[in-house]
């Protein structure tokens, strides 16, 4: 007998005794009360993004470029994932071609990427790694994020970000930068994680 | 009992067996409850530490969970999406495991802390690695692997700050969620200061107490070979693992190493993708009082280009088979971890963790050790005791777990002592016969009588009894009779 064999032999067991079959009610909530992108549901996004330390910014077409060089001052080397739109690239854009080492990844300064969703009830991104944000790596070391969100991705709860999120893809849902409660139960932000997350909201 | 009479007995192999053994020290109380919780109640640093802590975080989940209108439906759908996994457990766990592997993973099973500790260290060894970068995990606390690692000759690096508090102090974690919740800032600083290399920060403030922990583990998690996770959820359908954390610690782990395992209790199933939802707005709230923790990682076998390459999948019984087994008991697998009865409990408050010698403490630790490894096992029997059965635990349960429910369900079934039995049994003998019970009162009556006496100042309490009866006043105060019974009262006031 296999271990595994054995595992599932014990459970069957334990449940042989007869139990009332149970059916969830699975009456979960697929869409919000404001359309995705609805003004109220980017308000409640910035609201929520700022309370947990974020900084948000928002921008238009025409504005964007002058709202990222905003949020990247003072880098030097910001790394891109390969997909990022064209006209977002900085100057000093380093792409991300997967060969990047751990150790280069440390030592830029910024990442700038897309995300596929954002929930505004809890202020949280979600990034599945698609072109236009990259492997996780590169969103994870270095120590300040950009992120710009498209208006019309911004639903209003996480049980909708579910149902936007390909689970065959490796998926991060990010709520602010990186905290810790783990000393007396106070929140601190900046632990392992970028300690400084910037989102732009655009609108497009 | 013989194999015809008993048809079930032919399964034999497959009973559900509870953990057991020497591996099963990290859920098995050395000591009576009662006993380790008098010795910390005298600790009054730890009782301070311990009740700005728990208050800080009840006012933060209270606020959080007001703003969600339809919380209890929440509860209710969570639990019964649980009870639906433990009912079909060989199914979904099928399902998973076929879903994972068919996504890169490789799938596990381990019977025991044994059989899992072995897999874990045969995987490590394998990659050569000297040492590996630990997610917090409670299912690897529970079958102790660290310890095994390190007899071996690994490193097993704690990443989580909390975690690294506690190894660096060689110290046993006292909360689920805050394994260090037993330290204040400044002693934090001072075990910061003797053991953690290149230590600088001239201050407690925890956001530098924090900073000087991401330098010290930058380097390990850039060239980490192998990462241990354990997994908040595991969905069915799918085959992905749920990480839910605060800090990037674990999506360090999860990301950066070539190797990734995953040790996963088989409770941790859920159906469907779509029923993390529910999970995802309860966690978070229930956990840290946060809308939702700063990083979730949700992953799938192993995607070329991202992340490792390697995912091992360990699946743990260790006792869940035979707590699914009991009727009442089961409930105590829905639990997901959040730590919110350890908050509330009155008792967990001024005990602290490390009373129940478990690394499962407060409430739910004193229905599941004693599930798991059965109640003979060390003194887990005294568990079920290690509470005042306020409520408060099932109140703030996200999963719904009546825990008061259990904790009398395993004072019923668990073994008693001899005296409590003799006791018990004359007593039901005595109350099934309405003139025995009178007969009964009046000499209790009278022989109490020169008592009443004594105790007037006290409100006629009696503070130490003589044996058997000495085992109830040891922690509680005994009333005497009343003088009257209620039936002789009512005849004498109304008839
Ligand atoms: S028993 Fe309930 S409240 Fe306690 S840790 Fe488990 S899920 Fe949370």
């Amino acid at each position: 007998m296999t271990a595994r064999d054995e595992v599932l032999a014990r459970i069957r067991y334990a449940l042989s005794a007869p139990a009332d079959p149970v059916d969830p009610p699975r009456d979960y909530r697929r869409t919000g009360e404001h359309a995705p992108g609805a003004p109220q549901l980017l308000q409640l996004l910035t609201e929520r993004l700022t309370d947990y330390k974020a900084t948000v910014h928002s921008a238009t077409p025409q504005t964007l470029g002058s709202v990222l060089a905003t949020a990247l001052h003072g880098t030097h080397r910001v790394v891109v994932p390969p997909g990022l739109p064209e006209e977002w690239m900085p100057a000093s854009a380093v792409v991300d071609d997967g060969d990047l080492s751990y150790a280069d990844l440390d030592t830029v300064d910024a990442v700038l990427t897309a995300c596929v969703a954002a929930a505004a009830d809890t202020g949280t991104i979600v990034l599945d790694a698609a072109a236009d944000q990259g492997r996780r790596a590169i969103t994870l070391i270095p120590d300040r994020h950009v992120c710009v969100v498209r208006a019309a991705q911004v639903v209003q709860s996480v049980p909708e970000l579910l149902t936007r999120a390909d689970p065959r893809r490796p998926l991060t849902f990010i709520s602010g930068p990186s905290a810790t409660s783990d000393i007396e139960l106070q929140r601190v932000e900046g632990v392992h994680g970028p300690r400084n997350l910037i989102v732009v909201i655009l609108n497009d | 009992m013989t194999g015809s009479a008993q048809p079930r007995r032919v399964v034999a192999l497959g009973m559900p067996r509870h953990a057991t053994g020497p591996l099963a020290a990290p859920i098995t109380a050395p000591e009576p409850f009662a006993d380790a919780a008098a010795r910390k109640l005298k600790d009054t640093q730890l009782r301070a530490n311990l009740g700005h802590a728990t208050r800080t975080i009840r006012d933060k989940r209270a606020a959080v969970v007001a703003e969600v209108d339809d919380w209890e439906a929440l509860r209710d759908r969570a639990a019964a999406v649980k009870d639906d996994v433990i009912a079909r457990l060989p199914e979904l766990l099928a399902r998973f495991a076929s879903a994972a592997t068919a996504a890169g993973a490789t799938v596990h099973h381990a019977a025991d802390a044994q059989q899992a500790n072995d897999i874990v260290l045969g995987l490590v060894q394998a990659e050569q690695a000297d040492r590996v970068v630990k997610v917090k995990s409670m299912t690897t606390q529970e079958i102790g692997l660290n310890e095994v690692l390190e007899a071996a000759g690994i490193a097993a690096i704690e990443t989580d700050l909390a975690e690294l508090i506690v190894q660096l102090a060689h110290d046993k974690p006292s909360h689920i969620l805050v394994p260090a919740i037993h330290y204040n800032r400044s002693q934090i600083r001072d075990l910061f200061a003797l053991r953690m290399p290149g230590f600088a920060a001239d201050s407690d403030d925890p956001a530098q107490l924090a900073g000087a922990a991401r330098r010290y583990l930058r380097e390990q998690f850039l060239s980490a070979q192998v990462g241990v996770c354990g997994a908040n959820f595991a969905v069915a359908e799918t085959g992905s693992l749920v990480i839910v954390e605060s800090e990037g610690n674990g999506r360090m782990c999860l990301t950066l190493p070539r190797t990734l395992i995953a040790v996963v209790g088989i409770e941790k199933l859920v159906p469907h993708m779509a029923d993390l939802g529910d999970f995802l707005r309860l966690l978070p709230r229930s956990s840290t009082g946060e809308r939702m923790n700063p990083y979730t990682s949700i992953f799938t076998g192993v995607t070329p280009g991202d992340g490792p390459q390697q995912l091992h999948i360990v699946l743990l019984d260790n006792g869940r088979g035979a707590v699914a087994a009991d009727p009442v008991g089961k409930q105590a697998l829905r639990c997901i971890r959040c730590s919110a009865c350890l908050n509330v409990c009155p008792v967990y408050e001024r005990v602290g963790g490390h009373a129940y010698g478990s690394v499962y403490p407060g409430p739910i630790g004193a229905i599941l050790s004693p599930q798991l490894t059965g109640q003979q096992a060390g003194h887990n029997r005294s568990l079920p005791y290690a509470s005042t059965l306020c409520g408060a635990c099932y109140d703030v349960c996200p999963v719904k777990i009546n825990i008061p429910e259990i904790l009398v369900h395993l004072r019923q079934t668990g073994p008693k002592p001899l005296a409590e039995r003799q006791l018990m049994s004359a007593l039901s003998w005595v109350m099934r016969d309405r003139r025995r019970w009178k007969a009964a009162l009046r000499a209790a009556r009278a022989g109490s009588a020169p008592l009443r006496l004594m105790t007037r100042r006290r409100g006629h309490t009696l503070r130490r009894a003589p044996w058997p009866l000495s085992a109830w006043t040891a922690h509680r105060d005994a009333p005497l009779p009343a003088q009257e019974s209620f039936r002789d009262w009512w005849r004498r006031t109304h008839e």
